[in-house]
Order: structure tokens, then C-alpha cells, then sequence
């Protein structure tokens, strides 16, 4: 008995939902430009050209139709991914493609009300019908949105790890790493690679490792700090370290540095002063150097 | 296999090939002391270029080696350390104390040079 109340209910599903999508073919353009008309008043059209937005709302509507006729999401769900890959990349915000959605929402709703406006019972049928799918596209979308907005701070946060340890070569053999920023293990670590790569690839006899821009140490990235150095003297380069910040001095000297091994000088430019001393580089101005050079 | 000892004008070069094994260390040390006698020789490179580790044997060799070089009255210098090897062996904890080191041969032969033109060089 159960059973076939249940039976009878599906095929009355079916039936609802066969209804509704010839209901929402058929009213496709006035639903339509409804749609569009109430997104232009909430103003969640901008940065759009009219005709992007004419094709834009008829793939969106087609799509939703189609999920409702097939309940199968695959068609939405690439449909979001490009949408989203390409409103993020236009800098569309979350609250247009999300409001554009809901706002579509609205607008089937609306119609299902006024189609079943006489008859109570069916349009809770064909709400119940209805409802499940609009929520699941709803939540494809939204998906699709927040995972390309976290490819997009993904590859953001490598370029800033990338860009944060750049090794400037100024002259032969002498190389600069400016250190700005707090250091974490993982910054630590890749400092040290790059550094001692460079140090290689540059043939490098000196190194100014200036870190004015560097508040605070902990003690584990000191440590790291003073290995790097020592690993840079067992490639043959004299690492020199400008602009420690009394925090910084104070962490140095907290975790016991062997002043032997390391070589401060107050800023950069007395670092540099000081490998050029070391390298046999002299630098003056123009007048004095060329007097300079015929004496 | 042993490790190849050259002669180069005044200096003498321990070029590694492949990571030797405790008793060629030894071999290597004794050899480079015997040849800085015979052939009065002024400086001594060891180039560990090919090595990809170092552990606490070859560093204690290699400061040992030096040591017993500049006894003997060369000037010894270690080069070709790799940037990986260096990092590890700093985070085992090994130096190789006072022992000169530069990134590679010809480095290494010009620290030679400045260091017996010019008296003891600031390492």
C-alpha cells in the first residue's frame, strides 16, 4: 500500500516536473527579461555590456531549465567553473554572481505562484519539486566560486613567497638579500636555498644579507639565520649582516652567537662598504676617482 | 680506487671522484703529506666538488688533512662544497674550523695565490 503511494507520487513527480520545465521554456523571454530587469535594479549588472549580459542570461536560464528537466548538475557544474574562472578574472564580486543566482531563484518562484495560484496543493507539489534543484544549483555555484577564489589566493601567496627573497647581484661577487618581513621556518628554509644557490650561480665572494625590514626573530629562525651563514662560508662566500633591530640583536644574543662567525655592520651601506673592502673594490665620485687614477 | 693527486706549478690538487671510503680518506691524508715534502709544495686543494654528503668522518678528515698540510707548510683550502651539503653539515653541527673554503678549483687556486703573495689572508 505504502509503496504504491510512493510509486504514485514519483510518476506524480515526473508528471510535475515535466510541467514545470515546458511552464519555464515557455515563458522564457518574460521570465527572462524579468530577471535580468530586477539584477539591473539591485545594480548587480555593472561592468557588463548589454549584449554580454543578453547571452550570459540565457545560457544561465537554459542551464537551469536543463538541470530541472535531467536533475543531472554536470552541465551546470562546468558552466559555474567558467563563469566563475571568468568573473573572478574580471574582478565580478561574489555578492553579483551569487545575488544574479538568487535573484533567478526568486523569479521562478514568483512564476510558480502565479501559474498555481488557484490550486494550493499543486503548488506545493510543484514547490517540492522545484526547490531541491534551485538549491542545488545554487550550491554548485557557490562552490564553483569559492574554489577559484582559492586557486586564485593559492597562486597570490606563491607569488608573494617567490617574490619575498629575491638575491640581487651589485657587483661581481658581491650579492645583496634584502629581508623584509617577518620570517617563518618555511621563509627560513627557502631563504637559505636561493641564498646558497645564488652564492653558485653568481660565484659570489661576499653576501649582505640586510634585514632592517625584519621586526622580530624567533629563535629557531636565528638559528637558521647563523646556518646559513656558516653553510655560505663553507662555500666560500663571507656573509655580512646589516641593520639587526635591537629585538633582533637581543634574540642573537640570547641563543648565544659565536661573534667570530658573524660579521654585523650597522646598514647597508656600511655592509656594502664593508665587502667592497674585502672584495679590493674602491668606489669615490667621477672628479676624485679619474684625479685619483692619474696620481 | 684511489683518489687522484695533481700537481699544478706550486700547488697540490686532491681531485675526489666519487665519495671515498674511510680508509681511502686516510690514504688520501698520508699521500697529500708525504707529496707536499717531496715536491715542495706551497698550497694543497681538496676538491669535494662531486660529494653529495659530508658526514662527520670526511669533515674530521678534512680538518685533520689541513692541519697536518699546513704542518708540513703548505697552505691547505677546501673547495666545491654544494650548497645542500653545506646546509646539512651546519645542521649536523659540522664546521671544518679554521680550514679555508671556496666554491670551486679556480677560486680556490687564487686564494692560494693571494695568500702567498700577500702573507696570511682574512679569512
Amino acid at each position: 500500500m505504502a509503496t504504491e503511494k510512493r510509486k504514485i507520487k514519483r510518476g506524480e513527480a515526473e508528471e510535475l516536473r515535466r510541467e514545470l520545465v515546458a511552464h519555464f521554456r515557455g515563458e522564457r523571454n518574460s521570465l527572462r527579461r524579468e530577471w535580468v530587469q530586477q539584477m539591473g535594479a539591485k545594480k548587480l549588472l555593472e561592468g557588463m555590456t548589454p549584449q554580454e549580459t543578453e547571452a550570459e542570461s540565457a545560457t544561465i536560464y537554459d542551464v537551469c531549465v536543463e538541470c530541472l528537466e535531467t536533475a543531472h548538475y554536470d552541465s551546470a557544474e562546468a558552466y559555474a567553473r567558467r563563469m566563475a574562472e571568468r568573473g573572478v578574472l574580471r574582478g565580478m564580486t561574489s555578492e553579483q554572481i551569487l545575488g544574479g543566482m538568487l535573484t533567478l531563484r526568486d523569479v521562478y518562484g514568483r512564476s510558480l505562484f502565479s501559474k498555481y495560484r488557484s490550486n494550493v496543493a499543486r503548488l506545493t507539489a510543484a514547490l517540492d519539486v522545484y526547490e531541491p534543484v534551485a538549491n542545488n544549483i545554487l550550491a554548485v555555484v557557490a562552490m564553483a566560486f569559492i574554489q577559484e577564489r582559492e586557486n586564485v589566493v593559492r597562486q597570490q601567496q606563491e607569488a608573494i613567497r617567490e617574490l619575498s627573497t629575491p638575491v640581487l647581484q651589485v657587483r661581481e661577487g658581491l650579492l645583496i638579500l634584502p629581508i623584509i618581513g617577518l620570517i617563518d621556518s618555511l621563509r627560513a628554509k627557502q631563504l637559505t636555498e636561493q641564498l646558497l644557490r645564488a652564492i653558485r650561480s653568481h660565484r659570489a665572494k661576499a653576501v649582505v644579507v640586510d634585514i632592517t625590514g625584519v621586526p622580530a626573530v624567533d629563535s629557531k629562525v636565528a638559528n637558521h639565520l647563523l646556518q646559513t651563514i656558516d653553510a655560505a662560508r663553507l662555500m666560500g662566500a663571507r656573509v655580512i649582516v646589516t641593520g639587526l633591530s635591537p629585538d633582533v640583536a637581543q634574540a642573537l644574543v640570547y641563543i648565544g652567537v659565536d661573534l667570530a662567525r658573524l660579521k654585523a655592520v650597522g646598514d647597508l651601506q656600511g655592509g656594502i662598504e664593508e665587502a667592497d673592502n674585502f672584495l679590493g673594490y674602491v668606489s669615490m665620485p667621477k672628479s676624485n676617482g679619474s684625479k685619483a687614477l692619474k696620481e | 680506487m684511489s683518489i687522484p693527486i695533481l700537481k699544478q706549478g706550486p700547488y697540490l690538487i686532491a681531485s675526489i671522484q666519487s665519495a671515498p671510503t674511510d680508509s681511502e680518506w686516510r690514504e688520501m691524508g698520508k699521500l697529500l703529506a708525504e707529496r707536499v715534502g717531496k715536491q715542495r709544495s706551497r698550497g694543497v686543494v681538496v676538491d669535494v666538488t662531486v660529494l653529495d654528503v659530508i658526514d662527520s668522518f670526511a669533515a674530521r678528515t678534512l680538518r685533520e688533512i689541513a692541519q697536518t698540510v699546513k704542518l708540513r707548510g703548505a697552505e691547505p683550502v677546501v673547495v666545491g662544497i654544494q650548497p645542500d651539503v653545506a646546509f646539512s653539515m651546519v645542521q649536523l653541527g659540522l664546521t671544518l674550523g679554521e680550514v679555508p673554503t671556496e666554491l670551486d678549483l679556480e677560486e680556490g687556486l687564487a686564494t692560494l695565490d693571494a695568500i702567498l703573495k700577500g702573507g696570511e689572508i682574512n679569512v
